[in-house]
């Protein structure tokens, strides 16, 4: 916002409203962002969400990548779903090209998917215990997220942005280690979850910060395009893998979890529930992983055909769309992201509208932002 | 509801436009002009009841300016593309869409932002990532003198 604009809602505000700026580097906001938050009192009037401090140019960059380079920008915007990123440009490029990859990669790709969606749920749950104040939360979830790090950083090096799976498989397979540690998790998380929900959930105090604070309702749902967790704690089914299964997701049988509250606690149980389901997915699948290549016979040079092409997936906060313009290069002609969070951060002003300053930071944890993944 | 019977609605509700079939579903091609009364028709027509804007995007074709939509209906789990041109390459406009989906509001912020589309009737057509005065890094004719190093 430029400095003459801030200065009209200065000066054109009525009596006993004044202006917070909250951000851009508060720690509440996980990311570099700002809300010009505007209060009557404790109450507050109106949210803007101020973006653009990490904007790097993906899009723009991506013109003048190959369609492999690209993938390794993708686990740049939301990178606690980086797995679920990089699949959509793989799936795209497969897509287009009509590649058949081996049942081996479709199983990995699933596991991988859903083991990232319980480490960024994780890293969900235990910040937002943390900005109401439950220290205790951070420990926990960190503490159980490093083993799914492990696991990762055992088959391909690297803990947070991997860039594993690529057009036509993976980059390498699983370490002969993968299954059993995965299933150990599992076991050990099955543990673990249930004392998540002795730690906070029942906890009279974060009950009443959440329980009918921040509601919206499924039509505003739908036409903010509010998707993910968020979308589905507001009564809208909105699961890309239900409803157009990729991978190995048409296999295995699992519930999309749906409350119709709207509110903050709506969006909290929808995650706690999706871990459960989660698990029930790996479970179906860690021991079935087919034998065969970790990747399809793809040419080195990708050109895809001409035309328009898209693709969506379920990443751990929503639905990620990639849509590319192509003209027979080997790079992308235009490139964009329809990212989940971009769409799930600018209800904001009408879930707070209302409510108390305090809430502000309930409300906004509970929508499990990631700015990298709205600035791009 | 099945592809067929979707074209056809489509025929009916949309005569004089040319409807392409696309992937699993159909694509509209339309000029800037007849975006908003097409829209409507989109969102309210109970046949049709597009009520979920996933995405929407913009495209410089060097010598016109596009903008592709993206909608789904939630009733009858349809989805249906929709491809926009804006003939002046000069100074693209077009009318805005954001009274009919809220999150167009902020998806047109951003097209106007990174490519200079401008959205008529748009309540706070402000930059969404850069600052004033910059330019339209997503045009294909977009330079930088500053920020860019030559190899």
């Amino acid at each position: 916002m430029q400095e003459a604009e801030l200065q009209d809602i200065v000066t054109s505000r009525e009596d006993g409203e004044y202006i917070i700026n909250i951000g851009p580097q508060h720690p509440s906001t996980h990311g570099v962002m700002r809300f010009v938050t505007s209060l009557k009192g404790e109450m507050i009037d109106s949210v803007v969400p101020e973006t653009g401090y990490i904007h790097r140019g993906i899009e723009k960059m991506c013109e003048r990548l190959t369609y492999q380079q690209v993938i390794h920008l993708t686990d740049r915007m939301d990178y606690l779903s980086a797995h679920m990123n990089n699949e959509a440009v793989a799936l795209l490029v497969e897509n287009a090209l009509q590649v058949e990859v081996p049942d081996h990669v479709k199983y990995i790709r699933t596991i991988l998917c859903e083991l990232q969606r319980i480490a960024s749920h994780q890293l969900w749950w235990c910040a937002f215990g943390m900005d109401m104040g439950a220290q205790t939360c951070y420990f926990y979830g960190l503490r159980d997220r490093e083993y799914i790090l492990d696991i990762f950083e055992e088959s391909f090096g690297s803990r947070l942005i991997h860039s594993v799976i690529c057009p036509g498989g993976l980059m390498n397979d699983i370490h002969p280690n993968f299954q059993k540690r995965t299933k150990d998790f599992i076991k050990y998380f099955r543990k673990k979850l249930p004392e998540y929900d002795q730690l906070l959930t029942g906890n009279i105090i974060f009950e009443n910060r959440t329980k009918g604070v921040g509601v919206l309702s499924r039509e505003d749902a739908i036409s903010y395009g509010f998707t993910g967790p968020c979308g589905r704690g507001s009564g809208f089914s909105c699961d890309v893998r239900k409803k157009y299964p990729y991978s190995a997701y048409d296999k295995v049988d699992f519930k999309e979890i749906l409350y119709t509250e709207g509110d903050s606690w709506a969006r909290y149980k929808v995650r706690m529930d999706e871990m459960w389901e989660s698990m029930k997915i790996i479970e179906q699948l860690i021991d079935n992983i087919p034998e065969g290549p970790f990747t399809a016979k793809m040419k080195p040079i990708i050109k895809l055909p001409e035309g328009e092409h898209f693709q969506r997936v379920e990443t751990a906060k929503g639905e990620l769309g990639v849509y590319v313009i192509s003209k027979g290069d080997k790079n992308p002609y235009r490139i964009h992201f329809r990212t989940p969070c971009f769409s799930n951060l600018f209800p904001i002003s009408q879930l707070c509208a209302g409510n108390k300053i305090a809430d502000l930071i309930a409300i906004s944890g509970s929508l499990d932002l990631v700015i990298p993944d709205i600035d791009r | 509801m099945e592809k067929e019977q979707l074209g056809q609605l489509l025929n009916e509700c949309f005569p004089g436009f040319t409807i392409e079939p696309f992937r699993d579903t159909f694509r509209i091609k339309a000029d800037a002009a007849a975006v908003h009364p097409m829209a409507l028709i989109l969102h309210e027509d109970d046949r049709l009841k597009f009520d979920y804007l996933i995405n929407m995007y913009g495209i410089d074709f060097e010598d016109h300016f596009a903008i592709s939509y993206h909608f789904e209906s939630t009733r009858y789990g349809t989805t249906l593309f929709a491809e926009i041109a804006i003939a002046n390459h000069e100074a693209p406009s077009v009318d805005t869409v954001s009274d009919i989906w809220k999150t167009a509001q902020y998806q047109e912020r951003e097209i106007y932002d990174l490519m200079g589309v401008r959205f008529h009737h748009h309540p706070d057509l402000r930059r969404l990532f850069l600052e004033d005065g910059w330019g339209f890094p997503l045009r294909k004719d977009y330079t930088d003198e500053i920020n860019v190093i030559e190899r």
